[in-house]
């Protein structure tokens, strides 16, 4: 039956073949740019934005209610601020490892190089950066289809005093 | 008279920031004060540092964390204040205005 609801159609040639070819890729190269970012220049916000884009597909393509990634109100708002916590926490970790705010060095894992530790803090603060990123980009959507339901729901009220 | 203050006040303030670039060195300058001490121990020292091979995630994200992590905070404030804004105001002519009372929540709820 899986395999069943997967090969069902949502609407039309165009919106099926764009979604089983933008979104998957989307997401799976934001997760790259996010997993490859201690190697490369930037990494959390470029993939935070990545990731809210193959969401925002999602949600165009599939519509409000029923779609995969149903993320909405007030716990993405939370999500956003979760994001930015794990930053701080980050901080937080490596004072009581003993070391400065935000010193890698000194976060409280067994790890013997470095390195390693390095890599690590700079893969928990991009994470969170992502985090944050995508789920900021998520509610102000949200926000912009809230308005149009509105507007929506306003011009169905008039036309019925009208009538 | 709100908007008023805040229109002198913005202007004040963006004009302060403006005149603050007069005093920065120009771009590339190799006597600069950063170009003399803090550029060239990132250049050398990024890689046994922090373990990144890129100079650029080093500095961004290990010797400037503290300055990402208000970055970040910005950001989720931002978007919060946009979302804020779309959720609690209405649109009348081609102006935003804030909702009244009887859209508002209090009113839905009942």
């Amino acid at each position: 039956m899986k395999n069943n609801s997967m090969k069902k159609a949502f609407g039309g040639l165009i919106l099926d073949t764009s979604f089983r070819i933008l979104v998957p890729f989307t997401l799976v190269y934001g997760m790259y740019i996010l997993t490859h970012g201690e190697y490369s220049p930037g990494g959390g916000f470029q993939a935070g934005a990545l990731v809210a884009v193959g969401i925002v597909l999602v949600r165009m393509i599939q519509g409000g209610d029923k779609d995969m990634f149903n993320v909405s109100g007030p716990m993405a708002v939370v999500c956003a601020g979760v994001g930015t916590f794990i930053y701080a926490g980050t901080g937080w970790l490596t004072i009581f490892g003993g070391g400065l705010f935000l010193d890698y060095g000194a976060l409280p894992v067994p790890m013997h190089h470095l390195a390693e530790l390095h890599a690590l803090g700079i893969l928990m603060i991009e994470i969170g950066v992502t985090v944050c990123v995508m789920m900021t980009i998520i509610n102000i959507m949200d926000a912009i289809i809230e308005r149009l339901d509105d507007d929506l729901e306003e011009e169905v009220e008039c036309d019925g005093n009208n009538h | 008279m709100t908007r008023v203050l805040t229109t002198i006040l913005m202007t004040a303030v963006t004009a302060l920031f403006c005149f603050c670039t007069v005093f920065l060195p120009p771009i590339g300058d190799p006597n600069s004060a950063p170009n003399q001490h803090v550029t060239p121990y990132y250049i050398e020292n990024a890689k046994e540092d922090t373990g990144s091979p890129n100079i650029v995630t080093a500095t961004l994200a290990d010797y400037r964390g503290f300055d990402t992590l208000w970055e970040t905070s910005v950001m989720f404030v931002s978007g919060l204040t946009a979302f804020l804004i779309l959720m609690n105001s209405t649109e009348i002519g081609d102006k935003i205005m804030p909702k009244k009372g009887e859209k508002g929540g209090a009113k839905r709820e009942e």
